[in-house]
């Protein structure tokens, strides 16, 4: 049946409560599984050895003395997983990052894999497999990498988006170019241009959990695998392809996650694991370390980033450009192209222009990491905005709202804006108490805007009724961040029932058809219209059958209130068949109710937000604290506004953390130095402020509820929010992310120094 | 081959085990250290001899020389010591800020010590005190000045065989203060960038009789600073004085760059924490 995905401007009864999420229980008890908490019968324990070199040619991998020692029942090497990619260089790139071919390209690039009867053993195998490398020279930082006697890091690589086509190779794997206008007129229109150039370290998701799946491949060519994902479909197939193994054949079942962000959209050591098991003919379990996690899954960029902004006296502005570069560690991607095409989304420009620059590096393969590549960009734009707002004399506040764009402005990367929430945060920034609140001594405030476009995809989902009436919803997007507890409430919603009467489950690849993953902030947009239609399939079959019992014609029959009301003066004396009543009936009135789902749910509406932010600098010692912190988004409508405010509050906290201390830190000998928590410095509780939300809904109008992605808006603006309130707070700006004590102390000390010079 | 775990009645029992183990042994007090080492496959101990079961280790005991604090005593125990907080609170609040309160209700001084880190957070309180560690040897026992102890990163003078069983501070003259801070970017959880320990004692008119200095985190050890100390005795702590010990802080550094700071950055802020803990240890001793 087709449906309509238009918004409605419905009235709502659940929508929109806080009712606690069903997996909550079982996560806070202990309960719940993850990827490391399946067992099977005869498991066996996987591990991988790592290159320790950033780049070397691997001579020769003797596997002999561990495939001899007792209780080791597989070594594997790239031989056992040969390319069966047919010229898809992408996935030949997946499959060669999960184990190096012929060439180790980074810091804990995996080389050989052992399965073995225990730990111990494993990890004695581990110390047998003897690996002649031959050291390359290396390569880490993204601008050296642009250098033309950089070492190479991809041979097979040719710059693509230039003419004319380059013959050699280049660590620069596409030039990318968005925008408008004429910049060159613009900036001679300009009263004030300011020039600057940022820089911005690798960080990590940071995910608690760190990768664990359970692989059974079985000589039959079928298959299993229980693993932490975000997207369990897309998992299934890229095994299936790299493996040679048919997609109906590979069951894969997502475990409760502990967190992804990003990091868990791709595979890293799934195939290896299933590589494992088919050689060793038994279950295999591979659970990465921490340390194995940083040296080895994907980080995000870091990036070196000019911007170029003009404007006129009275605001305008008149011109703005940006040049990024950013590093994609060994393999190509398209991280510095999402940065050039977000980093002016929320202004309205005459003449724009920005140019990407993906780059290969000795560094682990990035991969997505919430809203990918936006708050590099966003911090580099927001803090030119900043200085070019103070050098006209406007205050950054007014400077931004008179440039934001609105419904119908071009965006800088091409399409028209809707209906859109970037003017909106920002009065409502500028009306919120923290804007006037005072600040103390070294105290700095900053404010920073941030877009994110969002994604729809594809997506499938069935609601099936319980002879008790209950109602169980089977969903195939995977829950990171209480999508169940969501889903759950618009099932209620649409059949007029109450929450607690909804279970909802994520469902294995062999229950339910295609699901795009839990990405783009699109897991209750996409699922959510899937389960608005489902339900709509369902009700159709609930009036059916009322219709059926009462002998009347359908069209006399509606859902109201979670029952089939009889309609009209003929039939003024039937009494409503609630949800209860068709279940119980069901078996003898045409057999099981079921609803069902398939849908592209296109039109994902984009996301903007704006952050406050006071920090406290201490001058002698460039410590930081953040003193307060208020997110203000557009969530198009808060299903469960606990979840959206949970998805403001994280993206805000990991953008703090990105901004003030993490960072991956390369020696020069190319390995990372600080692959763990101590030294890896995400936040901890008491480094925060409890960080406040304001939910604004501007109803996305391509979908039933008007809802917006929520997940990934959040982290945009906070490195530049904190990049003008420590610049505020210190009296000097900051231009490297993070801002951790040494460089801020050394930025203070610099302009002390040129003061003091005069 | 398994590892061999030792819990011995006395500290003689102790030193005789280790003297006589072949292979790898380690003592284990709190294990903080030992217990992450293991398990992160850094170290593959044939014999691990269990200090807890000691008396001699268990508790605290004030005397007239002062006071012994046993080897054993987890951090929390002493910041639940009011005598000890009284007399000594840079010491307290230093060890008091190892980890977190799951790991000071584990964690001692003396595994703090024995670590050998140069970044260990209680030994720059330790030497400003002039904390002596009594050891306990196949040999029979003797007495160290605690800035004696460790030689270099994970390195001491301790023989094969040899044992703290105890750490002891003098006796506390009256109009004395410590006190101890580090730098850290975050707020708990982390490990000292530098830090900082001062104990003073004034005479009757508020100058600085008696001092001792100590830097963590900036050299190979925790260093005691002489010419730091030097810079304050005779004075009333006044800003120029302050300037002065703090550069005589910075000019004793010879840190390293590394994932944790910068030379710069540690010679830097030697000289402010030293600076800020001199003006607490000074009001602590009544200096106001
Ligand atoms: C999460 C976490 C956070 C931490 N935070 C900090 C921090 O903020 N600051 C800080 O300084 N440290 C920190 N540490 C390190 C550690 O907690 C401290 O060094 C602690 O004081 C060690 O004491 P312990 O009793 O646990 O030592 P153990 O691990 O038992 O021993 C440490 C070393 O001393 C040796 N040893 C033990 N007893 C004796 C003895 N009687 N005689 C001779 N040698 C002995 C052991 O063989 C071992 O080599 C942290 C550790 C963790 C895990």
């Amino acid at each position: 049946m087709a449906h309509d995905p238009s918004y409605t401007n419905q009235e709502f009864k659940v929508i929109g409560t806080r009712p606690p999420r069903p997996d909550g229980l079982d996560k806070v008890t202990g309960r719940a599984k993850f990827g490391a908490d399946a067992f099977a019968p005869g498991q066996l324990v996987g591990l991988i050895l790592r290159s320790p070199h950033p780049h070397a040619q691997i001579r020769k991998i003797d596997t002999s003395k561990a495939e001899k020692l007792q209780g080791v029942k597989a070594v594997i090497t790239s031989a056992d997983m040969p390319d069966l990619t047919n010229g898809n260089r992408n996935m030949l790139d997946i499959l060669e990052n999960c184990m190096a071919r012929g060439r180790a390209l980074y810091d804990g690039h995996a080389v050989a894999a052992v399965a073995a009867i225990d730990m111990p053993t494993a990890r004695k195998a581990l110390k047998l497999i003897k690996v002649g490398y031959e050291i390359l020279p290396h390569v880490t930082d993204v601008d050296e990498a642009m250098k033309p006697d950089a070492p190479i890091v991809q041979p097979y690589v040719r710059t693509t988006g230039v003419e004319p086509k380059p013959k050699k190779a280049s660590n620069v794997s596409q030039v990318t170019q968005f925008g408008h206008g004429d910049v060159e007129a613009g900036f001679k229109e300009a009263d004030v241009i300011i020039e600057k150039s940022y820089k911005t370290e690798q960080t990590h998701q940071g995910y608690i959990e760190p990768h664990a799946c359970l692989a059974s491949v079985g000589p039959d060519g079928q298959g299993e695998l229980w693993v932490t994902t975000q997207g369990h479909f897309a998992f299934r197939e890229v095994c299936a392809k790299l493996l040679g193994m048919e997609v109906a054949k590979l069951k894969v079942t997502a475990s409760e996650i502990g967190g992804g962000f990003g990091g868990k959209t791709h595979v890293w050591m799934e195939p290896v694991a299933l590589a494992l098991s088919r050689k060793a003919n038994r279950p295999v379990k591979l659970v990465m370390s921490r340390e194995e996690v940083f040296r080895s899954t994907g980080p995000t960029c870091s990036t070196s980033v000019d911007v170029k902004i003009g404007a006129k006296k009275d605001g305008t502005i008149t011109a703005a450009t940006a040049t990024l570069r950013y590093q994609n560690g060994a393999f190509p991607a398209i991280w510095a192209m999402l940065g050039a095409m977000t980093s002016y989304a929320c202004y309205n420009l005459k003449n724009v222009k920005t140019v990407g620059y993906d780059v290969l590096v000795n560094r682990p393969k990035v991969t997505a990491y919430r809203a990918p590549s936006a708050p590099m960009a966003a911090f580099a734009v927001e803090s030119t905005i900043d200085q070019v707002a103070e050098a006209i004399g406007m205050s950054p506040i007014d400077f931004r709202i008179k440039n934001a764009a609105k419904e119908g402005t071009r965006a800088s990367y091409g399409p028209k804006y809707g209906p859109i929430g970037i003017g909106p945060t920002l009065e409502a920034a500028k009306n919120h108490p923290h804007m006037r609140a005072r600040l103390g001594k070294n105290q700095g405030r900053g404010m920073a805007c941030g877009f994110w476009f969002n994604f729809g995809g594809q997506t499938c989902t069935d609601l099936n009724i319980g002879v008790d009436g209950t109602v169980t919803l089977t969903v195939g997007t995977v829950d990171v961040g209480g999508s169940r507890a969501s889903l759950s409430l618009i099932a209620a919603e649409e059949l007029g029932i109450a929450y607690e009467r909804v279970k909802c489950n994520i469902a294995d690849t062999g229950s339910l058809g295609h699901n795009d993953m839990t990405e783009g902030s699109r897991g209750t947009f996409s699922s959510g219209m899937a389960t608005i239609f489902a339900a709509r399939d369902v009700i159709e079959v609930l009036r059916e059958r009322a219709a059926k019992t009462w002998e009347i014609p359908v069209e006399d029959v509606v859902w109201e209130g979670g029952q089939a009301v009889a309609k009209g003066k003929a039939h003024g004396n039937l009494t409503p068949l609630t949800l209860s009543d068709l279940a119980a009936a069901s078996p003898n009135s045409g057999g099981p109710i079921a609803g069902h789902n398939e849908v592209v749910a296109d039109g994902a509406g984009v996301s903007f937000a704006s952050h406050i932010c006071d920090i406290e600098v201490d001058p002698e010692t460039g410590a930081t604290k953040v003193i307060r912190y208020t997110v203000i988004q557009d969530a198009g409508k808060a299903i469960h506004p606990d979840y959206v405010e949970g998805q403001f509050q994280g993206g805000a906290v990991q953008g703090i953390g990105w901004a003030l201390n993490e960072e991956y830190v390369y020696g020069e000998d190319g390995r990372l130095q600080n692959p763990g928590f101590l030294d890896y410095r995400i936040p901890v509780c008491s480094d925060l402020p409890y960080i406040d939300t304001q939910i604004l809904e501007i109803p996305n109008p391509n979908h039933p509820y008007g809802i917006r992605g929520v997940g990934e808006t959040s982290i945009v603006p906070p490195l530049a929010a904190i990049g003008n309130a420590v610049s505020n707070a210190a009296g000097v700006r900051m231009t490297h992310v993070p801002m951790s004590p040494p460089r801020i102390l050394k930025a203070i000390k610099s302009e002390q120094a040129e003061l003091a010079a005069g | 081959m398994a590892m061999r775990y030792e819990t011995p009645a006395t500290t003689k029992e102790a030193a005789t085990l280790m003297a006589k183990a072949k292979g790898s042994a380690f003592l284990l007090a709190g294990g903080t250290d030992l217990l992450v080492r293991m398990k992160s496959g850094m170290i593959e101990p044939d014999l691990v001899v269990d200090i807890k079961h000691i008396a001699a280790t268990q508790s605290i005991k004030k005397s007239a020389s002062g006071f012994r604090i046993g080897a054993a005593v987890p951090a929390a125990a002493m910041g639940e010591h009011p005598a000890l907080k009284k007399a000594w609170p840079g010491v307290v609040e230093a060890a008091n800020l190892i980890g977190s309160d799951q790991i000071q209700s584990r964690c001692t001084i003396v595994g703090n010590l024995c670590n050998a880190s140069p970044a260990a957070d209680s030994v720059p309180a330790l030497i400003a005190a002039g904390a002596k560690a009594a050891i306990v040897g196949p040999k029979g026992r003797r007495t160290v000045p605690v800035e004696k102890i460790v030689t270099g990163p994970g390195t001491m003078s301790l023989k094969k065989g040899e044992v703290i069983e105890a750490i002891t501070l003098p006796k506390r003259p009256p109009k004395s203060g410590d006190a101890f801070l580090r730098f850290i970017p975050r707020t708990e959880m982390d490990i000292a960038v530098v830090s900082a320990g001062v104990s003073l004692t004034l005479d009757n008119k508020r100058v600085v009789k008696k001092a001792r200095v100590a830097l963590g985190a900036v050299a190979p050890t925790v260093v005691l600073v002489p010419a730091a100390a030097r810079a304050i005795v005779g004075s009333k702590l006044t800003d120029d004085v302050l300037e002065k010990l703090a550069a005589a802080c910075s000019a004793a550094c010879s840190p390293i760059d590394d994932k944790r700071g910068t030379v710069e950055f540690r010679t830097e802020v030697a000289g402010v924490l030293a600076r800020r803990a001199a003006k607490i240890a000074y009001q602590r001793a009544g200096g106001g």
